[in-house]
Parts: structure tokens; C-alpha cells; sequence
């Protein structure tokens, strides 16, 4: 096979040994004996941390002033198909690979299987890998292929590690992502081949959006399969069903991963692929995904409140900040769009932490339910520390990352989504309801002979949760060194979008100039 | 005074060399025989198997030689034009000859365990892949009928070989009278080919076919129908697929793989040659139809897949919803369709030996519910990671070669314009990707007190299973020299 090597950058393919680095390790740990089972997770680990070494190596040499991919790797891989092995990073899937590199490891370290500790850490390594490939692939066929395999780690995971109702939960799961990108695939054949024209079939992402061959009514089509794909991946009212099952059957180490990750390859794929190879179709089906994006803040709050296990609670909350995500997706401005991306990380971290916490609790308690809970405070009150920060930072509180990110998608969708906006900032107000008020039942009150029992953090613990805590703060205090590298990606995404479809930006600088285009908005 | 003219029978010039496989496994079918009978103590189970294996190998090399010439000298025809050398027949033989030899490692335990005579079964393996090979070469209606029959025949017996289970007798009486059935119907197409274009000969027919334009074309309608409804039989494909299912779970395991991989495969050559190339000039009359029965085969396969309990009958139907994505491929009535068809029907075949192996070995009584499957994950790792893997390739699972097959069928549906169909295929698959989850499930979600069976495996088993697998993922990853294979195996007639 011939092999074409460009580099931009650095002469080391460094994206492409942060895919096949955990890949490898997973086969290491599949071929570690098996009387060593204590060898697995630190082996596991070792790996995971290399590659995330790798993603802070990128993250220090990614330039802020380049809009475009870097670090672009091109491999010749099936020539036949015009299918390469096409991988490149840019402001937006930069900080979705810190995190995917971050977690992973943390998770592995965390989270004690109880059995099975081998396929355990191959499944968490592999999951890794293909999280990465997704985040990193710049070629259509090499996307799909990274994001239906993550599916299957996970499906794995979750049966079988999982609750009492796992076998429901993970085919579940599987099914209704494989049920989305089933017609995302035909879409995908549709886009390349019908672009294909003169210049040859191609799946590089870059060109099939520079070329813009489909006509109008195959590029909506075609957007419409790539959007369901990506809003069951995230996802949205009323696909989101198999979220909460998931979320609440998986073992702690797959929700969160699954929180943290996974949800991301939905919102990640809506601006990567949504809005950049149909920005006219993206336009047109604004509208309809932003509602759903309100719809999916208002009702997953809502729905969050009258919750009686603590983990669907996060899950459900995660259904609500999901929903903020898309709508600044489609509110298409430069602020609204930073948010969006700044806010993937921020739910990551924060719900991360959560189910990570809520996992703890459940190692201790063998419960999830809230009223089993009472007055955790006083039995642990380390642990309520951590809690309170992260259920803060969960909610918005202004000095912590969530406000950062809610707070640029609020204004940034308040210029060309206004109504949108209005209720979605609801949301804020119902995650301080449903997250304080859990917090209440679970952490106040009288507490009985077996809360008091409950014992607090370990210094391992305490040292697995500090990362997350430190992120929180640092960001919602000073998010300027993520800003910086997301802003030239989306800005160049809208006038993308705005070249290839009648959308304009309101300009900041004109206020008068947003209302009339806000009434224009409101004449159509 | 009359001269009576001297009559002299010329008969056609054989191209001995052409024919070398099939006369290597027919070779190879008779020897068994001969020795067997000749000298019954000393005929091991080894010494046939290994007859066959090597027999398979030569075959192979063969082959190998066929598959030179055509790349450099081009395609040829022998005995008359009624056999083609292309690098569709190569394509088909290789499969063949491969799926030979996995069947007879598989087989070799099964006769062991079951106690049947090793011989006549071997013998009848050899046979059967012999007829498929010509009916996947044949350039001649009647040729093709005779590796058909050839074919049929040797797997008739080979079901039934179990005589002590009365569901192989029922299950080889359904494929005979269904088989013979079918064969009617194709033999009824044939004649009626002949009657409205003078000719069994695939190249006169498509020569007569371009060259004339019908006033009234019923009669061709009518062959064109009968044809496609004794294909349809063969390669089971709804609404003609009742036998399958039945035939299949009451066959003996290796025998189910041999009829799933090699009996299907031979099918669709056969229905390619005649169709897509003979018929070519007709392609708007029976394309339509074919993407008709192929998306009543992706239902029913899937749907009905997902509600049996037994998997040995699961994997059964979810072969019906495999006809169906090749059917999907048939009906572009294009190269790359076609491509995309052999593409398939080769990683198919492993998946589907592969897969059939595992259940014979886990169904030593005839007996293969889905709970019997409850734990293999955990005590038997290996094996069941390498079903896991099977069944995540007919799902369609990435990094595996049954990805790269869908892929490719919809990628000659969409090109062909066909995005209903292809969304279709897709949709099914994912209502089939449930059945194989429960399989899954079965495997690896157990209550922890459940002891998981143990199979005993044969090494030749675990060899085979081993090759299969690997195959599986390496095409997954580098399918390139594959599709470049398939792409060279596009049909052409050639007169000799």
C-alpha cells in the first residue's frame, strides 16, 4: 500500500499514535496472563496516560491563529473506494480529545470493576481509541467507522458490568445508535458519490465542503440523516430514551465515559459534519433542531426533578444541558458556537464528576435512591464538598465553568434565536431547582444510623475528584486559553456557512441591525 | 448411383486445462471411493479428510493458474462455448474451494462424533463442489442445469446422511421435493429461453437478445420469471424461502454452512450470468423485480430472525436477510453492483462457516437453544469472542469484512440511484444487529453463579474457526485486495 505521509506541524504522526496507542494497549493488557489481576488497570493506565500526554503535547503546540486543521496525517487506505485514512484536528475537536484523553485515564484508576478486570480495562482502552478516531477523523468513511465502533466497548461495558437490568439497557443503547447512523451511512455514500462528478469520489471532509455539488433538496436530505444520527447521539427530545436506561444500568466507569465522551460525538458531528458539509441545509433545519434543543433543556429539567434514583437525576440533567448545546449550535454565532464547544467540555467535566460521585456514594451506601439518603453532610462532609462544587458548577454558578459556557450560548443565541433563548435560560433556573433540592433530601436532613456509618472520601479519592474540582475552577475563572483556539475554528465555520447560504451573522457592533434582521427573522 | 454422405461427429475441442478443478475435486471424489472400497479397514476419517483438503489445495493451485492466464490472455471459452474461463468463474471456484476445505475440517470431528461413515460423505462434498464450480462457470443454460443437479444432488444426500435423526430425513425430503421443485421451474425457464431466443447458449441468447427487438416479448417475460423464481429457490430469497429455515436447523451443522455459503454462492453466480449478462438488454424488465424480492427478503429475514428462540434457526433467517443485501447489489444491474455482490458473498461466507461451526459444536444433541449459550463468555473466552466477532461482521459492525460488504452494496444501490432500497437494507440491518445482540447477551450477560457450557473443539475446528475469524477482521481492516479481486470478476461471455 503506498503511503502518502503529509505533516504539517511535527514530523511525528502524533494523532495517529494517539488512536493506535490505547488500541495497543488494550491488546497488551488481553495478553497479560491472567493470574495477574491486579496488573491490569495500572498497565491499562499506563497506556491511557500516554495518549493523553499525547493530546496535551498537541493542545501545547496547537497554534491559536490557525482556523484550519492541523497536525493533518493522510494515509492511502482503501484506494479502490477513495478512502483515506485522514485524520487532522482543529479549535473545535481539540478540547474534545483533552478531555477524552483526561478522562479515560482517571476513569480506569477510579473505578474498581470487582470482576473481570482484564476485558474491563481492553474494553475502557479500546473506548478510548475510538472516541479519539471520531473526534480526530477527517474522512467520512474513517468517522463512521470510529463512531459505530465505540458502540460496541461500550455496549460491553455496560453488560457486562452493569445493574440488575443491563441486558435491556445495553441493546438498547446499541440499537438506537445503530438505528441513527444506519441511514447516516446512506447519506454518507450519497454525499461522496453524488459529489463525485469530474474530480473523482472522494470522502475527505475538507473537500466534499468545499465543493458543495448537491443540489438543495439531496443536501436537506441528506443533512436530515446526518442530524438524526448525531441527535440520538446526544441526544434529544424525543430520541432520548435510551440515554437515562444507559446512564443508570452502566457500571460508573461507562457513565462516564458516556457522559463525558460519547454524548460529544453527537454534538461534536452536528458542527463538524451538519453545519460544514451543509451549511445551506443547516440553516434550513435551524429552526426545527433549536426547538428541540429548548425542548430537550425545559423537559430534561423538568423530568430531572421527579426523579427518585440520584444517577437517572444526572442523567436527565444531562438531557437539559445537551439541549443548550444545540441550541447554541444552531443559533449560528461566533459566541453561541464558542459556548457550544466550551460547554461539550464543561459537561463533560462537571456530569463526569457527578456520576463519578454518585458512583462513589453507591460503593458505600449500595443505594442510589434518594430517600434512602439522609444527611450524608454530616457523616462526610469531604464528600459533600466535592459535591457541592461540581452540582455548582453543574448548575451555572457564575466563578465556575458552567456559567462560562451557558452564559455564551445565552447571548450569543439571544441575536438570532430570541425566543429560543428566553426559554431556555428557564433551564438555568430548573437545574438550581432539581440539583438543590436532590442535594437537600440526600445531603441534609436527620440523618439514620446507617448514614452516619457512611464514611467519607479516601485520600485516593479525594485525589481522583481534585483534578475535576481544579478544572472547574480554572475555567469558569479563566476559560481565555480555550477561548482562543475555539473562536478562529467557529468563526471560520459561520462564514463557511455564510458563503454557501443566505444566512448573515447580526454584526455586534450594530444593534439596530440585529433587531431588523431579528424582524426580518420574524417576517419569514 | 447415391452417395450417402459420410456422417462424422466432430466433437467440440475440450480445453482440458480449463476444466482442471473440477476434475481435480471429481478426481479427488473417486479415489475416495475406489480406496474405500477397495480397502474399507484401512480408509481413516484423517486420510479422507486429508484426501479432500489436498484435493481442495490442488484445486486451488489450479485456479491460481486459470486466474494468470485470464489476467493475461484474457477470458476464454472451452467445449463449445458452454464453459467460461473469466475472472468471474475464478472468483467463484476459489470461494468454493476454499469453503471446501473449512467444511471438510468441519465435518471431519462432526462424522466422528456422529458416527457416519467418513467416505461417501467426502465423496459427495467433492461432487457437490464440482457441480457448483460449473454451475458458476457454465456459459449454457443446460451446462448450468447440470452443475445445478450436480450440486443438489450430493447435498440431498448429505443431509440425510444422519440417519439417526429423523429431523436430517425430514429436513432432506423437504430440500428434495422443494429442490426438485425449483429445478422444474428452472428447467421450464430454460425451455422457454430456448423457444423465444433459439438458443441454451448464454452468448446467442445475448447476441439474439441485442440484435432483435420483440413485437411481442411474453414469452421471454415468462422465461426471465421462471428463471428468477428457480434462483430465488436456490439462494433463498423471499417469498421463496420457506425451506430454508426448516432444511437448515434439521442439517447436519457443517452441511447447514455448506448450503449457506457454497449452495448460495453458486445461486447467485448463476442468476449474475444469466441476468446481468445474458439478459443485460433487458435490464429495466427484471431489475425492478429482483429490487422487489430483494426488499421482501430484507424483511422477512430480519423480522422474522428477531422472534426465534433457536440459533441455530436464527442464523437460518438472518441468511435469508444476507440474500437479500446481495439481491440489493443484483438489482443496480451494474459492475460495481456486482462487485459488490461477489465482494459480499465472499466475507459472507466466512461469517457464515464460521458461525455454523460454532453452533454444531455447541449443539452436540441436534439441539441449539439460546440459553444453552448462557456463560460461554466466560468459560470459554476465546470461542466466544470469536463468535462475538462473527456476529458483530453479519451486523455490520466497522473493522469487520461484513461492514465493508454493506458498505459496498450500498454503495451500488445509491449509485444506481436506488436511496429507498439502500436506506431500507440499512434499516433491516439494524432490526437483524438485535438478534445477534441477544446471541451476544446470551453469551456474555449471565447470572455469575451459571457455570458457561464447555464444547469440546476439534483442532481442525478450532483451526478453521482461528482462519475465519482472522479473515473476518483482516478484511475489515484492509479490504483493498478484495475489492480489487471482486472488481476483476465481473462477468463476460466469451466464445471459444
Amino acid at each position: 500500500m503506498e503511503m502518502v505521509a503529509v505533516q504539517t506541524g511535527s514530523t511525528f504522526p502524533v494523532l495517529n499514535a494517539m488512536i493506535v496507542l490505547p488500541a495497543l494497549g488494550a491488546l497488551v493488557v488481553v495478553l497479560l496472563p491472567n493470574s495477574r489481576p491486579e496488573m491490569m488497570r495500572p498497565i491499562g493506565a499506563i497506556f491511557s496516560s500516554m495518549a493523553a500526554a499525547m493530546s496535551l503535547f498537541v493542545m501545547t503546540q496547537f497554534s491559536s491563529q490557525d482556523p484550519g486543521f492541523q497536525f493533518e496525517s493522510i494515509q492511502s487506505w482503501i484506494p479502490a473506494l477513495g478512502i483515506n485514512w485522514h485524520v487532522g484536528v482543529d479549535g473545535i475537536s481539540l478540547w474534545l480529545v483533552v478531555l477524552t484523553g483526561f478522562i479515560t485515564p482517571i476513569v480506569l484508576l477510579a473505578v474498581d470493576p470487582h470482576h473481570d478486570p482484564k476485558p474491563y480495562t481492553a474494553w475502557l482502552l479500546l473506548l478510548q481509541a475510538g472516541s479519539f478516531g471520531a473526534f480526530l477523523s477527517l474522512d467520512l468513511f474513517l468517522f463512521f467507522v470510529m463512531f459505530e465502533i465505540v458502540l460496541v466497548p461500550m455496549y460491553m461495558l455496560i453488560g457486562g458490568w452493569g445493574y440488575d437490568d443491563r441486558r435491556y439497557a445495553a441493546t438498547k443503547f446499541f440499537l438506537y445508535t445503530m438505528a441513527g447512523s444506519a441511514l447516516m451511512l446512506v447519506a454518507i455514500v450519497s454525499v461522496a458519490t453524488l459529489s463525485a462528478g469530474d474530480q473523482g469520489i472522494t470522502f475527505n471532509v475538507i473537500e466534499l465542503a468545499q465543493r458543495q455539488a448537491l443540489s438543495t433538496n439531496t443536501a436537506r436530505l441528506c443533512f436530515l440523516a446526518f442530524a438524526l444520527a448525531f441527535v440520538i447521539k446526544v441526544p434529544i427530545v424525543p430520541v432520548h430514551t435510551w440515554l437515562p436506561d444507559a446512564h443508570t444500568q452502566a457500571p460508573t466507569a461507562g457513565s462516564v465515559v458516556l457522559a463525558a465522551v460519547m454524548l460529544k460525538l453527537g454534538t461534536y458531528g452536528l458542527l463538524r459534519f451538519g453545519l460544514y458539509l451543509f451549511p445551506e441545509a443547516a440553516v434550513w433545519g435551524a429552526p426545527t433542531l433549536a426547538t428541540l434543543g429548548v425542548i430537550g433543556v425545559v423537559y430534561g429539567a423538568i423530568v430531572a426533578t421527579m426523579q427518585k434514583d440520584l444517577k437517572r437525576l444526572v442523567a436527565y440533567s444531562s438531557v437539559a444541558h445537551m439541549g443548550f448545546i444545540v441550541l447554541g449550535i444552531f443559533a449560528f454565532t461566533t459566541q453561541s458556537l464558542e459556548g457550544g464547544v466550551l460547554q461539550m467540555v464543561n459537561h463533560g467535566l462537571s456530569t463526569g464528576a457527578l456520576f463519578l460521585l454518585v458512583g462513589m456514594l453507591y460503593e458505600r451506601r449500595k443505594t442510589r435512591v434518594i430517600d434512602e439518603l439522609n444527611g450524608i453532610q454530616s457523616a462526610a462532609p469531604i464528600f459533600a464538598g466535592f459535591f457541592t462544587i461540581v452540582m455548582l458548577s453543574s448548575i451555572g454558578v457564575p466563578g465556575l465553568n458552567g456559567f462560562v459556557g451557558e452564559f455564551l450560548i445565552l447571548i450569543g443565541s439571544y441575536d438570532t434565536r430570541r425566543w429560543w433563548t428566553v426559554i431556555a435560560a428557564t433551564g438555568v433556573i430548573l437545574a438550581a431547582l432539581y440539583l438543590l433540592w436532590a442535594y437537600q433530601r440526600v445531603f441534609h436532613g436527620e440523618p439514620t444510623p446507617t448514614d452516619e456509618a457512611t464514611p467519607d472520601l479516601t485520600l485516593r479519592e479525594g485525589l481522583i475528584l481534585t483534578p475535576f474540582v481544579v478544572a472547574i475552577v480554572f475555567l469558569g475563572i479563566y476559560p481565555k486559553p480555550l477561548l482562543d483556539r475555539i473562536e478562529p475554528a467557529v468563526d471560520g465555520l459561520i462564514t463557511h456557512i455564510e458563503n454557501h447560504s443566505d444566512y448573515e451573522r447580526p454584526d455586534p457592533a450594530d444593534p439596530i441591525a440585529i433587531d431588523q434582521h431579528q424582524l426580518d427573522e420574524d417576517d419569514h | 448411383m447415391s452417395v450417402l454422405p459420410q456422417l462424422v461427429f466432430v466433437g467440440p475441442s475440450v480445453d482440458w486445462w480449463a476444466l482442471l478443478p473440477q476434475m481435480i475435486l471429481l478426481g479427488a471424489a473417486l479415489l475416495i471411493l475406489l480406496v474405500s472400497a477397495l480397502a474399507p479397514q484401512r480408509t481413516s476419517s484423517g486420510l479422507v479428510t486429508g484426501t479432500t483438503v489436498c484435493s481442495a489445495a490442488a484445486a486451488w493451485i489450479a485456479t491460481f493458474g486459470l486466474w494468470s492466464d485470464v489476467r493475461t490472455e484474457g477470458p476464454s471459452a472451452s467445449i463449445a462455448s458452454a464453459l467460461g474461463v473469466d475472472g468471474f468463474s475464478v472468483f467463484f471456484t476459489m470461494l468454493i474451494v476454499i469453503a471446501l476445505i473449512a467444511t471438510a475440517m468441519l465435518a471431519h470431528s462432526y462424522l466422528d462424533r456422529e458416527g457416519i461413515d467418513p467416505p461417501e460423505f467426502h465423496a459427495l462434498l467433492l461432487c457437490s463442489a464440482a457441480g457448483a464450480i460449473v454451475m458458476a462457470s457454465a456459459n449454457d443454460l443446460i451446462v448450468m442445469f447440470l452443475g445445478l443437479e450436480a450440486l443438489s444432488i450430493g447435498l440431498y444426500v448429505m443431509i440425510a446422511m444422519h440417519a439417526r435423526r429423523p429431523e436430517a430425513r425430514e429436513s432432506a425430503m423437504k430440500y428434495f421435493v422443494l429442490g426438485a421443485f425449483s429445478s422444474a421451474f428452472l428447467l421450464y425457464g430454460i425451455a422457454l429461453t430456448y423457444g423465444s431466443t433459439g438458443s441454451t447458449n448464454l452468448i446467442h441468447v445475448r447476441d439474439y437478445l441485442t440484435a432483435v427487438v420483440f413485437r411481442d416479448q411474453h414469452l421471454l417475460l415468462a422465461a426471465m420469471a421462471l428463471l428468477l423464481v428457480g434462483f430465488s429457490f436456490k439462494v433463498a430469497a423471499a417469498p421463496f424461502h420457506f425451506w430454508a429455515p426448516d432444511v437448515y436447523q434439521g442439517a447436519p451443522s457443517p452441511v447447514t454452512g455448506w448450503m449457506a455459503s457454497v449452495a448460495k454462492a453458486a445461486g447467485f453466480a448463476a442468476l449474475l450470468r444469466v441476468f446481468f449478462v445474458a439478459f443485460a438488454t433487458h435490464e429495466a424488465d427484471w431489475s425492478p423485480i429482483v429490487a422487489v424480492l430483494a426488499f421482501i427478503t430484507l424483511i422477512v429475514g430480519a423480522v422474522m430472525a428477531i422472534l426465534q428462540n433457536d440459533v441455530k434457526r436464527m442464523l437460518a433467517f438472518s441468511s435469508i436477510s444476507h440474500a437479500g443485501f446481495v439481491l440489493v447489489a443484483v438489482q443496480s444491474a451494474s459492475n460495481k453492483g456486482t462487485s459488490a455482490a461477489l465482494f459480499y458473498l465472499f466475507t459472507y461466507t466466512f461469517m457464515v462457516l464460521g458461525s455454523f461451526a460454532i453452533v454444531g459444536a455447541m449443539g452436540a444433541d441436534g439441539e441449539h437453544p439460546l440459553d444453552r449459550y448462557a456463560g460461554l463468555g466466560r468459560s470459554r473466552p476465546i470461542l466466544a469472542m470469536a463468535f462475538t466477532i462473527l456476529l458483530f461482521a453479519q451486523a455490520g459492525v466497522p473493522l469487520t469484512s461484513g461492514f465493508v460488504g454493506k458498505f459496498q452494496v450500498i454503495g451500488a444501490a445509491v449509485a444506481d440511484r436506488s436511496y429507498l432500497l439502500a436506506a431500507v437494507a440499512m434499516l433491516t440491518a439494524v432490526i437483524g444487529a438485535f438478534m445477534y445482540l441477544r446471541i451476544v447477551m446470551a453469551m456474555y450477560v449471565a447470572d455469575r453463579e451459571v457455570e458457561g457450557p464447555s464444547p469440546t473443539l476439534h483442532w481442525t475446528v478450532a483451526l478453521v474457526l482461528g482462519a475465519v475469524t482472522g479473515f473476518t477482521i483482516l478484511i475489515g481492516i484492509v479490504p483493498q485486495f478484495l475489492i480489487e479481486f471482486a472488481d476483476d470478476a465481473v462477468p463476460v461471455l466469451i466464445r471459444g
